[in-house]
């Protein structure tokens, strides 16, 4: 079973979220294993308010076009341009450089501790 | 649904692949990084398993008539120890399969489908085979087919496999021309080497039997690592061969397609004959021969994005719209990728024929945007010494 960081939180669609204020998310290494080769990310813009649990951008590796959701309810405050710039990010470091956005955070969705999520990610 | 694993199966989990089903097979999807082993293809080299392919033996003295007959090549003409890319077309000239037949031996020949196909290419074959003396058999269970492919494929080969005249079927590897075949030695085994591929790349496709494929595949990725060769995956396998403009059965070709649709008329041999000169009426010649004189509904064309968005199989070709939005559905991609060699998304797709000369704008509804593509040329990557 994969480890991931104990310092975070995680959706069951594959997202990771920190405790920070505005906090990140991003996508596990669980799901960018699963996606292979990241080359295009479609995020949600800065200001756009987002809901947990709804799909808000998408996230396509050469393979497939998978989906995007917020872990959390809020508005976002920074996209990760460096991602989208080069996606690869996404792969090579899906928990450090490979960040998707940042959100003021005004109300959770179900989220899941590491350990929950490892089960979770089987 | 089961699936049928290959005989390398334990050597993909050892290496930590991720596994995909494929026509009715558990066969690599990737080991790492599907950019990363499409890349080792086009610098160095790539270990593929093949073994899903279907592989029929066709053998009896009216072997290469019966192929003429039932394919639309003509293969009573194809020299030994060659091969020919071909097609098995129903009566109305949709493609049933493309194939490769080698001509080993006189009055021997080896055909390969595609995994998903292979069912429906035998039993077609043996439909076909009524009045001639001829013996079809399917050896798939007992072969596997491992595919050396790349730059370095050359030098690798000639490391794990040893020249032996007495086997080679009177080809030197140094003469081994594309879509030629010889017999080599893996130790004191006998292998059947051939200059074939579906990368785009120089490289070799190697049939051995089950009992030696796990040796076989453990002696290329040691040979090979040193040279950069790397194991891939079907992943890559596919935008290896879209870059090559070849084209994939249930994407460019299918049963509602026929081979001057594909833009590969020059295949069927409409003026084959029998010894006697008479012409051969193989199946679905009357379809075919009608279908070369009819104006084509549609065109296959190659499509390079000027955005950074791939098309993917299925997504609607149309005309730019001012306002960004799709215009009127002009065609359908069947194949797209992001380029990983060309760095831009790249596509097959079947248009109207208004719409099919080199240079025209067009755009692919990629889930309700508008994304810029434009016609060029098959295929989009060409080897630099091709």
């Amino acid at each position: 079973m994969a480890d991931f960081p104990a310092n975070l939180r995680y959706s069951v669609e594959h997202e990771w979220i920190d405790d920070a204020s505005p906090a990140t998310v991003g996508v596990t290494s669980h799901a960018v294993e699963a996606l292979g080769d990241v080359v295009y990310l479609e995020l949600p813009e800065v200001g756009a308010t987002v809901e947990a649990g709804t799909v808000i951008g998408e996230i396509e590796s050469t393979k497939s076009v998978s989906e995007l959701f917020s872990p959390v309810s809020g508005t976002v405050v920074e996209v990760n341009q460096a991602a989208i710039d080069d996606p690869a990010l996404v792969n090579s470091e899906p928990f450090g450089a490979g960040w998707l956005f940042k959100v003021d955070v005004t109300g959770e969705g179900q989220l899941l501790s590491a350990e929950e999520y490892a089960q979770h990610a089987g | 649904m089961t699936t049928t694993k290959s005989p390398l199966h334990a050597e993909h989990v050892a290496l930590g692949a991720h596994l995909t089903e494929f026509g009715g097979w558990d066969m690599p999807l990737r080991y790492s990084s599907d950019i990363a082993e499409h890349r080792a293809v086009r610098e160095a080299a790539g270990l593929f398993d093949l073994s899903h392919m279907g592989g029929v033996s066709i053998t009896g003295p009216e072997a290469g008539a019966f192929l003429d007959h039932a394919l639309v090549g003509n293969l009573s003409a194809l020299r030994e120890m060659r091969a020919r890319y071909t097609m098995i077309c129903a009566d109305d000239g949709g493609v049933l399969d493309d194939l490769i037949v080698y001509h080993n031996a006189p009055g021997e020949y080896f055909l390969v489908s595609n995994a998903a196909n292979a069912d429906t290419v035998l039993v077609a074959l043996l439909e076909r085979a009524a009045g001639f003396d001829v013996a079809v058999r399917d050896v798939s269970a007992g072969q596997a087919l491992i595919a050396v492919q790349g730059p370095r494929a050359e030098e690798i080969l000639r490391e794990v496999l040893t020249e032996d005249p007495e086997i080679s079927g009177g080809t030197a590897l140094d003469d081994l021309r594309y879509y030629a075949c010889l017999g080599m030695r893996f130790g004191d085994e006998s292998v059947l080497v051939a200059r074939t591929g579906y990368t785009g790349e120089d490289g070799f496709e190697v049939w051995v039997d089950v009992p030696h494929a796990v040796p076989l595949w453990r002696a290329f990725l040691a040979a090979g690592e040193p040279h950069g060769l790397v194991p891939a995956g079907l992943s890559a396998r596919d935008s290896l061969r879209l870059e090559a403009g070849m084209p994939l059965y249930g994407h460019e070709l299918d049963t509602t397609t026929t081979p001057f649709d594909a833009g590969m008329g020059r295949i069927v041999k409409l003026d084959k004959t029998h010894d006697d000169g008479t012409p051969v009426e193989f199946v679905g010649r009357a379809a075919l021969a009608a279908r070369r004189e009819s104006a084509p509904a549609r065109v296959l064309v190659g499509l390079r994005g000027t955005g950074r968005r791939p098309a993917r199989a299925g997504y609607a070709v149309v005309q730019p719209d001012a306002d960004g939005a799709p215009g009127p559905q002009v065609g359908t991609v069947t194949s797209g990728a992001p380029s990983p060699t060309l760095g831009h998304p790249v596509a097959m797709a079947y248009v109207t024929p208004e719409v099919s000369a080199e240079g025209t704008e067009l755009a692919v509804d990629v889930r309700g945007r508008a994304e810029p593509f434009v016609v060029v040329p098959l295929p989009f990557y060409r080897r630099a010494d091709a």
